[in-house]
């Protein structure tokens, strides 16, 4: 085995890790605080990418574009929340799933009326379009070492926000006991706003830092999505420090798996079912993960406390 | 009085025949119409009605109905699309079919159902070899027969440490499979990657870079190929390992990633430039009516429509002379955008296959132009487990 190439695949695996883990502790927060299933956060997702790529195109530069995309991402999740989700909260979860799957098509639709079906592109400044060597001759992509220092950056800023703060402690609360938060005389409603519109600005930074390396096209988050949910019942619903390690163990499998499967089903059975039989297998890994976890730990590596 | 009833029954005959004469001509074609992929089907929709508008809307005297049916990129969904044009819609000819894993799941709900089925694009191994038809007609290309060429290339350029990437569905294996026959060095490492699913190549890309091959070659259709392009570029292999690749490129993602597709070396049976008649007609009117390239499934589409005229027209607007039909389109005797072209054994186009290079043209807009001719009258290597002969 090459030292290189592993350690190469770990940042690989841990810039994955963090995309998913924007996108986890917002949809890990909603379900767990507000108890709502919303199929619809890969939306948010893609709105984060599509606002990123407009804004880029406007004021001609990716970073003024991303911070100009971000409360516009709150904006939207927050007018969202107002409009259609608010009348979900009593309702099942099953209605929820539906009427959510109902607003990934509407927004689908939505997007492909106003910029059409042909994807954007987010081009990157000089500077972050290339790769830098690190340390040991090690090549990595310039802009996925910025993803990685981002993911951390907001991951420590949602540290001291859950721990730290009132807000905070209200979220806290509301993953524990959502019955007695509101029987202490909270305003709930305002509670739930928050943390959509907070749910929503990390979807879109997950979406806007995707978007440059993948591309900007109608139903982008839908993929993105399945793998989410997988991490956050991996981290413990609810969890935001689940969500993080979660995120990270799902993104180190899926890239270390997909890198080195091959060779180490290559050892045991002929190449040609090693070529035809690794993809498929290393696909499922973390499923496998997530059945495991589920056996061992069914609420998950990390349950908020009282829940 | 008796006569008088027969003479109005041998009237009323001849008008129903003289009405199933002048029967509409239905064509169904799926393909993939929404999603990432949506812009694909659109270029072959547009196609085909710039053929309808080069027909004057009618073939043979006939009118024509065309179902456009969206796929949305799942085996399954064109499954069901195409029952119900067979079924529902009664439709004469099916065509269209971008994904080889969509056109393996329809076949079997066209072939010996009636009507005739047309691959606009997909060319796996087997219809074109054990489950040939003689209602299957193809109007694009074996899928090995793309990356056949460029293995020839490759060993042209003497590259002799090659690693591949592909996706792992019926189209990649076969692509695979083409280049992985002719190309004479070895293959230091292949990637097959989940489709449509991975959009991520960052673990592929750091494999190459470990590898450091003479050169590598991609199969990425689509949005894929965007991506592919977009990330070998930013992990910085753009100017260390050379990059070859087949349906990765086309017209519709070249005006997105320009620079970083400039020079960019393909195969392909076809380019905007190639010097026929019917191309040049093709390729001036598409971009007037469109303002656009047409990619490589537009020309296809195209030349689909203008098979089945060639049909229609062979049996004067006849649709159920079945045989009639059949003959005309093995003649290949329509006015192809690839010129003139025989069909071999297994209904897959006989044909030359060029090396073609991205280029600015002189009003600055990306386009691929023919270098050089890499295969002439080539004939895929399925066509011999095919036991049909006429």
């Amino acid at each position: 085995m090459n030292w290189i190439l592993l350690l190469e695949q770990t940042l690989n695996g841990f810039q994955l890790g963090i995309l998913l883990f924007l996108l986890a502790a917002g949809l890990t927060l909603i379900f767990g605080i507000m108890d709502l299933i919303n199929l619809a956060h890969g939306s948010l997702y893609m709105m984060g990418a599509y606002f990123a790529a407009t804004f880029t195109q406007w004021t001609d530069s990716f970073i003024l574009g991303a911070l100009l995309a971000l409360p516009a991402c709150m904006l939207f999740g927050i007018i969202l929340e107002k409009i259609a989700l608010r009348t979900l909260y009593t309702r099942s979860h099953l209605d929820q799933v539906l009427a959510t799957f109902g607003l990934i098509l509407f927004l689908n639709e939505f997007v492909r009326l106003i910029w059409g079906p042909i994807g954007l592109d987010i081009p990157l400044p000089q500077m972050l379009s290339g790769s830098v060597e690190l340390f040991f001759g090690i090549h990595y992509p310039a802009f996925r070492l910025v993803i990685i220092a981002v993911g951390i950056l907001v991951a420590f800023l949602l540290y001291l926000l859950v721990s730290k703060t009132k807000v905070g402690m209200l979220i806290r609360a509301g993953a524990s006991n959502r019955q007695m938060v509101s029987a202490l005389g909270i305003n709930i409603n305002l509670l739930y706003t928050v943390v959509f519109g907070l749910g929503a600005v990390l979807a879109g930074l997950a979406g806007l830092m995707a978007g440059p390396i993948m591309t900007v096209e109608i139903g982008m988050g839908e993929g993105i999505l399945i793998i989410t949910f997988v991490v956050i019942v991996i981290g413990g619903v609810g969890s935001i420090r689940g969500a993080f390690v979660a995120a990270l163990i799902v993104g180190f499998i899926d890239t270390v798996g997909r890198s080195f499967l091959p060779d180490i089903l290559g050892i045991f059975v002929s190449n040609d079912i090693a070529d035809t039989a690794a993809p498929a297998i290393s696909s499922m890994l973390i499923y496998i993960l997530m059945a495991l976890i589920l056996a061992i730990k069914p609420q998950g590596l990390f349950p908020p406390k009282g829940a | 009085m008796k006569l008088g009833i027969l003479g109005t029954l041998s009237l009323a005959i001849m008008l129903i025949s003289q009405i199933s004469f002048a029967e509409t001509v239905k064509i169904g074609f799926v393909t993939t119409l929404t999603g990432g992929a949506g812009a694909i089907g659109n270029d072959m929709r547009d196609a085909v009605e710039l053929a309808l508008d080069h027909l004057g809307r009618k073939m043979g005297g006939s009118n024509v109905k065309v179902f456009y049916e969206d796929d949305t990129f799942k085996p399954a969904v064109g499954k069901q699309k195409t029952e119900k044009l067979v079924k529902k819609d009664k439709v004469h000819f099916v065509g269209g079919y971008i994904w080889s894993h969509v056109l393996m799941a329809s076949r079997n709900s066209v072939v010996g159902k009636g009507p005739f089925m047309i691959s606009s694009n997909a060319g796996p191994g087997p219809v074109a070899g054990k489950l040939c038809h003689e209602d299957f007609f193809s109007t694009s290309w074996q899928n090995d027969q793309t990356t056949m060429a460029m293995g020839e290339v490759l060993n042209q350029l003497g590259v002799k440490d090659l690693y591949i990437m592909a996706p792992n569905y019926a189209a990649g294996k076969g692509m695979v499979a083409g280049v992985t026959r002719t190309f004479k060095g070895n293959i230091v490492g292949k990637d097959m990657t989940k489709f449509p699913a991975q959009l991520d190549f960052s673990a592929e890309l750091a494999k190459i870079r470990s590898v450091n091959p003479d050169a590598v070659f991609v199969f990425y259709p689509g949005a894929h190929g965007l991506q592919i392009i977009k990330q070998y570029s930013q992990a910085g292999l753009q100017n260390k390992i050379p990059f070859y690749s087949a349906f990765t490129v086309d017209s519709l993602n070249l005006p997105r990633l320009k620079d970083l597709a400039a020079g960019g070396l393909m195969t392909q049976f076809w380019a905007p430039d190639l010097e026929t008649p019917v191309n040049k007609i093709f390729v001036q009117d598409y971009r007037k009516k469109y303002g656009r390239y047409p990619t490589f499934y537009a020309a296809q589409s195209y030349d689909t429509i203008m098979l089945i005229d060639s049909a229609v027209r062979a049996v004067n607007g006849n649709l159920n002379d079945k045989d009639g039909m059949r003959a005309a389109m093995r003649r290949a005797a329509f006015p192809s955008v690839r010129g003139s072209f025989k069909y071999g054994n297994n209904h897959f186009p006989i044909q030359n296959f060029y090396l073609r290079k991205v280029v600015k043209d002189t009003d600055g807009n990306y386009t691929t132009n023919v270098v050089k001719t890499v295969y002439t009258n080539h004939q895929d290597t399925y066509a011999k487990d095919c036991k049909m002969s006429w």
